[in-house]
């Protein structure tokens, strides 16, 4: 194991790798530490969904610009990510539905998203599986460049690309302390020995507030347990994610076949909690049942447990903090996912002094000593 | 080539070539890559032939290596936990 480096990430995530091949890609000299093995968090365990759809512009131009390297990314690394771009349609239930809806998708237009509301006979024909009286939909919004990638795929692809240009992953390895001396990092402990730097990006997804704390950082964010399932592969019935902030619910058929989808569990839970429960199970297949009516001869084959790494306004927390060097990468509520490659790329241009290609001053920590502006456009 | 997992179509040639490139140590890791025992008969017949392979490559115990286990233990029609299968 090294003993030194110029960024220490913390976190063998999506963002994690990301982060550490945009560093790589600049010529820095990086170590990523990961106490389980690559995308063991949140990563691996999400509903693999892209949505550009969100109610906050911030969210709404981190997921757009990172769709735009998503399509090229591929290519870029060398390895297949599984990108498809299906869409995204979100149910929309009752007249105040509408008119959130409208107040979105005028945003989303204004920041060039082929965005629209589509009627009931429209659901149909993107998604024939689909009855919109089961969804209590009267609409949808729908946004075709919305899509899916495989998280594992691409988490290893950004992983094997940033090892290639020199960055060093080191699986099973947990982070201990972080030393600082007069407000600024110098040091990484971790089970295996002691890594001098002066940049270390927390990219812990749930467990950061932990990371956080070693640094004397109290930080805001909760873990939340939440549940999925996914059932047997079937020949293919529809492209897009289906998704209803009303229910919580959200839906796709993955490359394999199979229909893969969560929903708020009725146990919820905040802290370290990992048994799935079957009430999760019931409520899911009840809803699935209507959404699809369809489905219900289909069979469950597993089901699992993640965390959300939630912030009180949903919103990620980026940048740099009042300890010298220390970056937050964290607090993704649930969709870190699909805006890890403009998070990775912004976090990089920032610890490297380039020009920021987006203000993110805004997702700074700081802001929860202030009045909050809540994402409201959450599921699962 | 000698075939591993039924379900998902992988031989052992898969699973050596996983562990050599991309450095896999657990069956979890087998899974991500491969989709290795997340067919129809949940790993049943597959994990603990892939335990075998990473268990002599990597000199690790099959403890070590085993993932973790996910409900249902079979296959259950979402009519059935949904409660509304009339047929």
């Amino acid at each position: 194991m090294k003993n030194e480096a110029d960024v220490v990430v913390i976190g063998g995530g999506i963002n994690g790798c990301a982060i550490a091949y945009e560093l790589a890609k600049r010529g820095k000299d990086i170590i990523v530490v990961e106490r389980k093995w690559l995308a063991y968090g949140a990563t691996g365990r999400c509903g693999a969904g892209i949505r550009q759809q969100w109610a906050t512009k911030e969210n709404a131009m981190l997921a757009k610009k990172s769709v735009e390297i998503f399509e090229g990314l591929s290519e870029e690394l060398g390895y297949d990510i599984g990108l498809r771009q299906g869409g995204y349609l979100i149910a929309i239930h009752d007249e105040e539905g509408m008119k959130q809806a409208k107040k979105n998708v005028e945003m989303q237009r204004s920041i060039g998203l082929p965005v629209r509301i589509i009627g009931e006979d429209e659901i149909k024909e993107i998604a024939p599986i689909l009855s919109p009286e089961g969804m209590e939909a009267i609409a949808a919004t729908f946004c075709p460049t919305d899509g899916h990638a495989n998280p594992f795929k691409t988490t290893y692809a950004y992983a094997m690309a940033a090892k290639k240009l020199g960055a060093e992953i080191y699986k099973f390895t947990e982070v201990k302390d972080i030393k600082v001396e007069e407000g600024k990092v110098k040091k990484v402990i971790t089970n295996r020995g002691e890594i001098k730097t002066k940049y270390v990006v927390n990219a812990a997804g749930a467990w950061s507030r932990e990371i956080g704390k070693m640094v004397g950082l109290e930080m805001p964010n909760k873990p939340v347990r939440k549940e999925a399932m996914v059932t047997e592969p079937l020949k293919r019935m529809f492209d897009c994610m289906v998704i209803s902030f009303k229910h919580g619910i959200y839906f796709s058929q993955q490359d394999e076949g199979q229909i893969l989808g969560g929903i708020p569990s009725p146990e919820e839970k905040v802290g370290y909690h990992t048994e799935p429960t079957f009430s999760f199970l019931k409520h899911m297949a009840h809803m699935l049942g209507k959404y699809a009516p369809s489905l219900k001869h289909v069979s469950i084959l597993r089901q699992w447990t993640g965390f959300y790494d939630v912030t009180p306004d949903a919103l990620p927390i980026l940048g740099e903090t009042s300890i010298e060097g220390f970056i937050q990468c964290n607090g993704f509520s649930g969709h870190g996912f699909m805006i890890a490659p403009m998070t990775a790329r912004l976090l990089a241009q920032l610890i490297c002094g380039e020009k920021i290609d987006m203000d993110i001053s805004r997702l700074n920590m700081d802001r929860f000593k202030g009045e909050i502006t809540e994402e409201k456009a959450v599921v699962g | 080539m000698k075939i591993v997992c039924r379900c998902e179509d992988i031989s052992e040639e898969d699973i050596v070539k996983a562990i050599d490139e991309y450095g896999c140590e657990t069956l979890a890791e087998l899974k991500q890559l491969l989709r290795l025992g997340m067919g129809h008969c949940q790993g049943r017949t597959c994990l603990i032939l892939a335990a075998k392979i990473l268990a002599r490559k990597t000199g690790k115990s099959i403890q070590e290596i085993m993932p973790s286990f996910r409900p249902p233990v079979v296959p259950v029609d979402i009519g059935l936990i949904g409660g509304e299968n009339e047929e």
